[in-house]
């Protein structure tokens, strides 16, 4: 099938299989291999991109449901040079093997948005109102990413950072 | 030329007198921008052109296999091969095993071997055909439950001495209890994953794996060929925790089916597929006897374990490694037992041993504290051993002590009131527990290569950065040595064709091929003292200048456009004899313990450690945070269940098998001692990289224990079993 999908602001032509997800349209048809999998079945977060601005788990979903859609990786989080959040992981050692770092980074992005936005998480005291990048709701709602590494203060410590400069 | 060394006796502290201050700091990792922009390429990425698919099929059950609908699967759209074929593996190799694992793959020897390898044009139209394949199993099947089957006792781990049954009959003070613990998994974020590619009779294989130059000879040996012609290359590593030390049936698979085809060929371990046809942890029961005076000194330790793997594989977890030395009592009985069992293989997981060794002893002393009415600190404290218990010779240094002071201290431990259900808030018991920590240290040969030229040095090993930080230790050590700043110093890693270092794995990465990068940089420092007429010892290089006496000159002009090679070659020698050498630490948690539900939340933990020389605070401590947050899983949450009827691993995914989230951590405290220890090596530095887990779970237990009163032997700590607890 054919499909177009903007990615990082450069729109892409593909023609796919049908069952190609969005992740694998990524990494193996457009040899953006930043995003990783981790399990292809949507219990990792590896693989999280922002589509027209949200965070999703690409492996669950398919390329061609993402006709006209705009992507964002973590190629794309880098505008020229590594913005805030990203030189924040660097310093506090936000990773340590790296692989589930693309998704923390892209994930982290949304989920600053969502704050930004209102909305509300499983541990906010309200469901209205503002929530501030306290630790329990950054661990609350970056809970879709594993680190096996573990690397979770380093984490928390780099969005903390780049969600009070921002 | 080349800088050789057999590690027989001391070293001196040369690091501390050096000049350009880069050893030791938190430098950030200097792949650190690669790895945060998606430039860093890990194994299954960067393919060569004309690719092709590979996914391997796994066995449901034990049993002769025939594929059924052989000739439908190669005709499938895009299908260009089904491969089974004698040379694929059963299961991984173990660690530093140097030759071929079990092969052959007409017969599965436990559910969820993997069987056959489907290749297609397309990684959809491999999976679609690989669940297409039909296979048939018949013949029979092999015992599954360790505790149903006659046992094989290990003998290298038998230490007995006195008589035990006397000691706990005439002790002041005794525990006896059976702990078990359950199968776990490694569960590294990157699958496991291998691209194969022939060029006449010498394959390159890009690969996830912690050991290339172990991992070469065993491809080689696996394929029939010679490790001259095996190339393997992993730059970068997506975690390993144990599950990467071995060539694993992936990278096999891909070898031969690459060479059938002519073409490359990528093969990615499904995630289900991880937690099988890579080793797992063993499951263990372990039988713990304590006896103490009345003053808390231990007269008798048993620790008897039951521990399983399949068939011929040489590893049996090591249960009681930390037992030999960690405390003294006269009376001793060690003990293991090997269950010959078709579970999927088991082997090294993150501190193979201690990492359930030390944690069910150190719940075990809390009992013993419990039972003697005695801080358990306190109790540590007097049960610190003069010299290691059973071999009569020396410790190395012994930091047991000082970690559990400063731990104590920092933690605010003694303020705790000793009584159990002591402190409710709202529904919750909150507690707190403490566990001490123990790891043996092992140096293991290793060889690097150090170029110098006006531009700054260039580090080469095959050694792999499983993300433990040797990026940047090996840049930090030649800097340090070369008197260069840390961006003039580059670091390549993980290509069979650099000088073999160590490998990653059993936490001597760090100190081995560092000392290998040491030998290498301080060859380079004899010829640089040489060409100015002095003596390396007042030799100073700093910010590319070099030093002798009164004369300075830029390292540039002492080059004079050419460039220097040194080699560093390090080898355990002596020492291991002589000495007893092992990294200490000390844990800490508060946890509370929900009395409606059974659940356990921990509200912050701290571990003080103590490893030789730092080289990296900022790595030390990421890795220190790793070990404390995966004892975390091991006390709460992770395990798994095995099919009672088949063996096969029921929560096989990371849904079902819970590693702790971001959410199920809390804050954590790290502080390091200070330590130098002369018998590690030239730069005096210990592993780092199990410490932290060696302990950490029993912290939680018994903070669990101290909250709501209940004890748990049967980890994990699952709300089912706490609940349970707090009904009686
Ligand atoms: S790869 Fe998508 S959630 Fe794991
Ligand atoms: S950095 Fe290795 S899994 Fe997160």
């Amino acid at each position: 099938m054919t499909l177009t999908l903007t990615v990082n602001g450069t729109e892409r032509q593909l023609e796919l299989d049908p069952r190609v997800t969005l992740l694998d349209a990524l990494r193996v048809h457009l040899d953006l291999t930043g995003s990783k999998k981790g399990c292809d079945h949507g219990q990792c977060g590896a693989c999280t991109v922002l589509v027209n601005g949200r965070r999703i788990n690409s492996c669950l979903s398919l390329a061609v449901m993402h006709d006209g859609d705009e992507i964002t990786t973590v190629e794309g989080l880098a505008n020229g040079k590594p913005g805030e959040l990203q030189q924040a992981f660097v310093e506090h050692d936000g990773f340590q093997c790296g692989y589930c770092t693309p998704g923390q980074l892209c994930s982290a992005t949304g989920m600053l948005q969502e704050l930004a936005e209102g909305w509300p998480s499983h541990v906010s005291e309200t469901l209205e109102g503002e929530y501030g990048l306290t630790e329990a709701e950054i661990s609350e709602r970056m809970s879709g990413n594993i680190c096996r590494c573990s690397c979770y203060p380093g984490i928390n410590a780099a969005i903390r950072q780049a969600g009070e400069r921002a | 030329m080349s800088l050789d060394m057999k590690v027989d006796g001391k070293s001196k502290n040369r690091a501390d007198d050096l000049a350009q201050g880069i050893l030791g700091t938190p430098m950030d990792r200097p792949e650190g921008l690669l790895k945060v922009t998606g430039e860093a390429l890990y194994a299954a990425e960067d393919l060569p052109g004309n690719c092709t698919f590979g996914m391997l099929v796994s066995a449901p059950a034990q049993g002769d296999v025939t594929l059924s609908n052989e000739a439908e699967i190669r005709d499938m759209p895009g299908v260009l091969a089904v491969i089974h074929d004698p040379r694929m593996v059963r299961n991984a190799a173990q660690g530093t095993m140097d030759e071929a694992p079990v092969q052959g793959v007409d017969h599965a020897a436990y559910a969820g071997q993997a069987v056959a390898l489907v290749v297609a044009e397309s990684f959809e139209a491999a999976r679609h055909a690989a669940q297409s394949v039909k296979l048939g199993l018949s013949g029979e099947e092999g015992p599954i439950d360790p505790q149903a089957v006659e046992t094989e006792e290990s003998e290298g781990n038998r230490f007995v001495r006195g008589d035990l049954d006397k000691a706990m009959a005439s002790a002041a003070h005794t525990v006896d209890a059976v702990y078990t613990t359950p199968s776990m998994t490694s569960a590294p974020m990157e699958p496991h994953a291998a691209v194969a590619w022939w060029d006449g009779d010498k394959v390159t294989v890009r690969a996830s794996l912690q050991m290339l130059k172990y991992n070469r000879n065993e491809l080689a040996d696996c394929l029939g060929i010679d490790s001259e012609n095996v190339r393997l290359l992993s730059p970068y590593v997506g975690g390993g925790f144990g599950s990467k030390l071995g060539i694993s049936p992936e990278a096999v698979a891909a070898a031969i089916a690459a060479r059938e085809l002519g073409r490359p060929v990528r093969v990615v371990l499904h995630r289900r597929q991880m937690f099988e046809v890579v080793t797992r942890r063993s499951e263990t029961r372990q039988h713990i006897r304590l006896a103490a005076d009345g003053d808390g000194r231990l007269t008798g330790l048993g620790h008897e374990v039951l521990v399983s793997n399949l068939p011929d594989e040489p590893f049996s977890e090591p249960v009681t490694q930390g037992t030999h030395f960690a405390y003294p009592a006269e009376n001793r009985l060690i003990r293991k037992e090997v269950a010959r069992i078709h579970r999927p293989a088991a082997g090294s997981v993150r501190a193979p041993g201690e990492a359930v060794g030390v944690t069910t002893f150190e719940a075990a002393m809390d009992e013993l504290a419990c039972a003697a009415g005695m801080d358990p600190v306190e109790l540590r404290l007097r049960n610190i051993p003069e010299k290691d218990p059973e071999q009569g010779i020396p410790f190395s240094s012994h930091m047991l002590e000082p970690t559990l002071r400063e731990g104590a201290e920092r933690f605010g431990w003694f303020d705790r009131d000793p009584e159990l259900r002591a402190r409710r808030e709202g529904e919750w018991w909150i507690g707190t527990g403490m566990a001490a920590a123990f790891r043996v240290n092992i140096l293991s040969e290793a060889q690097a290569r150090v170029r110098l030229t006006a531009g700054g040095a260039v580090v080469e090993t095959d050694q792999t950065d499983i993300g433990t930080g040797t990026y940047a230790i090996l840049t930090q050590i030649a800097g340090e040595l070369l008197g260069l700043p840390a961006d003039k110093v580059e670091t390549r890693l993980g290509d069979t064709d650099l000088p073999p270092g160590s490998g990653s794995g059993g936490s001597w990465g760090a100190a081995s091929t560092g000392s290998a990068v040491w030998l290498a940089a301080m060859e380079l420092r004899q010829r640089i003292a040489d060409a100015m007429g002095c003596d390396e010892a007042e030799l100073t290089l700093k910010d590319g200048q070099a030093t002798c006496g009164n004369v300075t000159q830029p390292l540039e002009e002492i080059l004079g456009g050419e460039s220097l090679v040194g080699h560093g070659h390090v080898k355990p020698g002596d020492a291991l004899e002589e000495v007893m050498q092992s990294t200490y630490g000390a844990h800490f948690a508060e946890v509370a313990v929900n009395d409606v539900t059974g659940e356990t939340r921990v509200r912050r933990m701290l571990g003080c450690f103590a490893a030789g020389r730092i080289l990296n605070e900022k790595t030390a401590r990421s890795q220190c945070h790793g070990g404390m947050i995966w004892g975390i899983g091991m006390a709460l949450t992770e395990g798994v269940t095995h099919d009672r009827r088949t063996g096969r691993m029921v929560n096989r995914d990371l849904a079902e098998y819970h590693v702790p989230v971001n959410a199920d951590v809390p804050p954590l405290e790290v502080h390091f001692v200070e330590e130098r220890d002369p018998w590690a090596g030239p730069m005096q530095a210990k592993g780092i990289g199990e410490l932290g887990i060696c302990g950490a779970g029993a912290a939680v237990l018994n903070a669990i224990h101290h909250a709501c009163g209940v004890r748990i032997r049967d980890l994990p700590a699952t709300p089912d079993k706490v609940l349970a607890g707090l009904l009686q």
